[in-house]
Order: C-alpha cells, then sequence, then structure tokens
C-alpha cells in the first residue's frame, strides 16, 4: 500500500472512529515536558499529537512531532506508546522511532505530595528531534548538523514525579535518569510546572471557550549533566508558558513558546498539541 | 551484566507499586477522616451549583456512571442508599481521592470548588 494511500485509510479510519463509537471527552494533560499525578482515567484512550518548531542558528530549521496513545490500564496505571518524527527544512522527513512508557501511583490516596514512578523504553535513532525532554548535555549543537539515523538509541528513562494540587493550582517537579543502553553514562535532568485555571467555579450554562475551559501555567526544564559532570555546566534550560484550552466533549488544545535561558539553548522552541479523549473505548468496542 | 543490574531495576521499579497497591484501601467511607466527613459544601443546595454540578458530571463523571448517574457495565449506581446516606464530606473526599483500587481515580485535578459542585449535583439526585 503507498504512503498516501495507507494514510487516506487512517485518516478515515480515524474520523469513523471519533464521529460514531468514540465520543470524545477532555483530556488532562496541563504541560508538554513536565508529567504531574494525573493519571489517565481506567479505560479511556487518549490519542494526541505534539509537535515543537525549532529555529537554530547556523541549522535548518524543524519541527518534531510525536504520535501519543495514552491508555488508563487502571487508576494507578497509566501506559504510552509514542509514534515520532521529525521534518527538517531543506532536508527530510523522517520516522525516527518509539518511546514505550509506564507511569504507576505507588500511594493510592491525595496527599501534598504526590509521586508517580515513571519508566520509559526509547528506541529512536540519532535523527530524533521531538524534545520530549531535555537531559544531560542536550542543546541547540544537537540540531546543526543535518539529518542523520545511523546510530540507534535504545534508553531507558526514569522519571520520579512528584505532583501536588492546591488552591487550584497544579505545581509539578520531576527529576529525570536517562540511559543510552550502548555503555553511555546516566544522563540527568529536571522540569517543574506550575499552572491554574482561569476560573475554578464551573458556570451553570454550557459554554466552550469560557474562562473554566482555559489554564494557564509555565514550566522550567533542563539538563543536569550526566554521571561524570553532575551540574549545569554545558546544559541548556528553557522557561516556557503554556495556555490549554479544553474543549468540554472534545478535543484540547494547548500552545507553549519556549525561551532558551542560555546560549546552549534553541533562542525559542515553539509548542503545540491537540489530544482527544476516548471514553471507555473497551466497553464501546464491546458493545459495537 | 550491566544490561542485566539495569533490566532487574527496572522489573523492580514496575512490581514494587504493583504490590503496594495490592495492599490498599478497601471500602472507601471507612477510611474517611473525621474533619473531612464534617466539611460542608459553600453551596449547599445552590441552583446554579446543582446545574453547573450536572454539567460537570456528564463531562467527566458520565462515561463510567451513566447521564443519569444509574451506573454503567460494573460501575455503581449513584443513586444508591450508600451515596444517599454519605455526608457531603465524604463524597468530596471521595472526589479528592478517588479509591484507585476500585477503579475509581482521583479528581484532585478538578479545582476544589467543582468537586463541591458535583457533590451538590449528586446529593440533588437523592
Amino acid at each position: 500500500m503507498s504512503l498516501s494511500r495507507m494514510r487516506i485509510v487512517i485518516s478515515l479510519l480515524a474520523g469513523l472512529c471519533l464521529t460514531y463509537v468514540c465520543p470524545v471527552s477532555h483530556s488532562q494533560e496541563n504541560y508538554f515536558v513536565t508529567y504531574s499525578h494525573q493519571m489517565e482515567e481506567p479505560g479511556n484512550l487518549e490519542l494526541a499529537t505534539r509537535s515543537v518548531s525549532g529555529f537554530p542558528h547556523g541549522g535548518n530549521s524543524f519541527v518534531g512531532s510525536v504520535l501519543e496513545l495514552e491508555y488508563g490500564v487502571r487508576a494507578w496505571w497509566t501506559s504510552e506508546l509514542y509514534l515520532d518524527g521529525q521534518s527538517t527544512a531543506n532536508e527530510s522527513t523522517l520516522f525516527t522511532g518509539y518511546r514505550l512508557e509506564n507511569r504507576f501511583r505507588p500511594l493510592l490516596r491525595e496527599h501534598w505530595i504526590n509521586p508517580v514512578l515513571y519508566f520509559e523504553f526509547e528506541n529512536i535513532n540519532s535523527a530524533d528531534k521531538s524534545l520530549l525532554e531535555v537531559v544531560g548535555h542536550d542543546g541547540r549543537a544537537d540540531f546543526l548538523s543535518r539529518n542523520d539515523r545511523s546510530e540507534k538509541k535504545r534508553e531507558v528513562e526514569f522519571k520520579l514525579i512528584l505532583s501536588s494540587n492546591f488552591k487550584g493550582w497544579n505545581l509539578s517537579e520531576n527529576i529525570i535518569a536517562e540511559k543510552n543502553l550502548k555503555a553511555e553514562p546516566w544522563e540527568f535532568g529536571y522540569a517543574i510546572g506550575i499552572s491554574r485555571p482561569l476560573s475554578l467555579v464551573a458556570s451553570p450554562n454550557p459554554c466552550r471557550v469560557c474562562a473554566e475551559n482555559f489554564s494557564l501555567g509555565a514550566e522550567l526544564y533542563g539538563g543536569l549533566g550526566d554521571r561524570y559532570s553532575f551540574g549545569l555546566h554545558d546544559t541548556s534550560h528553557y522557561l516556557a508558558p503554556i495556555v490549554n484550552l479544553r474543549l468540554p466533549n472534545g478535543p484540547a488544545f494547548k500552545v507553549s513558546p519556549g525561551f532558551g535561558l542560555n546560549s546552549n539553548s534553541h533562542g525559542m522552541l515553539l509548542r503545540f498539541g491537540v489530544s482527544y479523549e476516548i471514553d471507555q473505548i473497551m466497553s464501546k468496542l464491546r458493545r459495537k | 551484566m550491566k544490561n542485566g543490574r539495569l533490566l532487574i531495576a527496572a522489573f523492580g521499579l514496575i512490581l514494587v507499586p504493583l504490590l503496594l497497591a495490592g495492599t490498599g484501601d478497601g471500602a472507601w467511607m471507612t477510611k474517611v477522616p473525621e474533619k473531612d466527613r464534617q466539611k460542608q459544601s459553600p453551596f449547599d443546595a445552590d441552583p446554579r451549583a446543582i446545574a453547573a454540578g450536572a454539567k460537570l458530571f456528564r463531562q467527566n463523571c458520565a462515561s463510567c456512571h451513566g447521564d443519569e448517574a444509574l451506573g454503567r457495565e460494573k460501575r455503581p449506581n449513584l443513586h444508591s442508599d450508600r451515596i444517599r446516606n454519605a455526608t457531603a464530606g465524604e463524597l468530596q473526599w471521595l472526589l479528592t481521592n478517588g479509591s484507585l483500587k476500585n477503579g475509581m481515580p482521583s479528581w484532585s485535578r478538578l479545582p476544589e470548588p467543582q468537586r463541591w459542585q458535583i457533590v451538590t449535583y449528586l446529593k440533588s439526585l437523592q
């Protein structure tokens, strides 16, 4: 099957699914890089795309994209599959690999600080530009060479997610450790996010573009070096405000311009995401 | 050898929460702290809060509990004696904490006033 025919079939299937099988509800992720302790509701499937555009000085502009399928296995266990790709101006458009991710909530009640354990396996190549996190000495220089898929990266990544909800605010902190299984050192990173809905009280009337459906926030993320050179030296860091709009029983949109905080960082990264949450997908498929 | 250790660590990280989850709470009502049980809804029976709660219920809860809160598949009917007899504070506690072991997620991502609006709606059903 040719690529264009495959795209048409996939689009039709997605359209049918979204129209007839899967009424959508809103998704809940507030951030692009930072994770909160919010898990996917059990039985729900979230389909999302996230893209990041970068404009490195001395290199070609790029758009890195991921297609994300997130499923709530249990109320305390969320599983995800990511398919990564990228397109670089004057170069090429590439599929760059996949990631499998699992998140577990070890404590079953709400606390001041709620920990979540995160485990991910990545099978990507060196052309990947999805920038789902920044670790080690990742920086602008990595994006200056031409697309090169020759290096396979099989990596494991662990995160300790700490997250709190207080008076409508969410504050989340992630500590990241990543290791290429090919005898490279552990790399470290961090992400911190804060967000709040524009209105804490829902209006009695149905509304789509109203304050209760918007949330504003910001995230700060960057690398912390590796096992042999831990710290801020030769690392990159970003500060990124975020605007979220969740349409009731519809898609959620988020946009975030990220600003590089030092000379190793990209000057600006522009992120955009759309997500649909399909309620109780297995039950719906069983009923059909 | 190094990869072997890494795999063991990864399995450990997956298994520990599974084991911890297996020892989770049982009947949620018995777990509600007294101070939470006594909490009063700031909306009482305000009809605007009931309407807002109904809207939030349809957006967030109806996929499991049904549009009329009568339950769906194995998900509970909320017109039950347990919900009827529960205090507003107990329902608020359940929405905040969930009952993760039994499949009820935590709704702490909704701001507290919105959770109270849902509770107000649930109490209006009885």
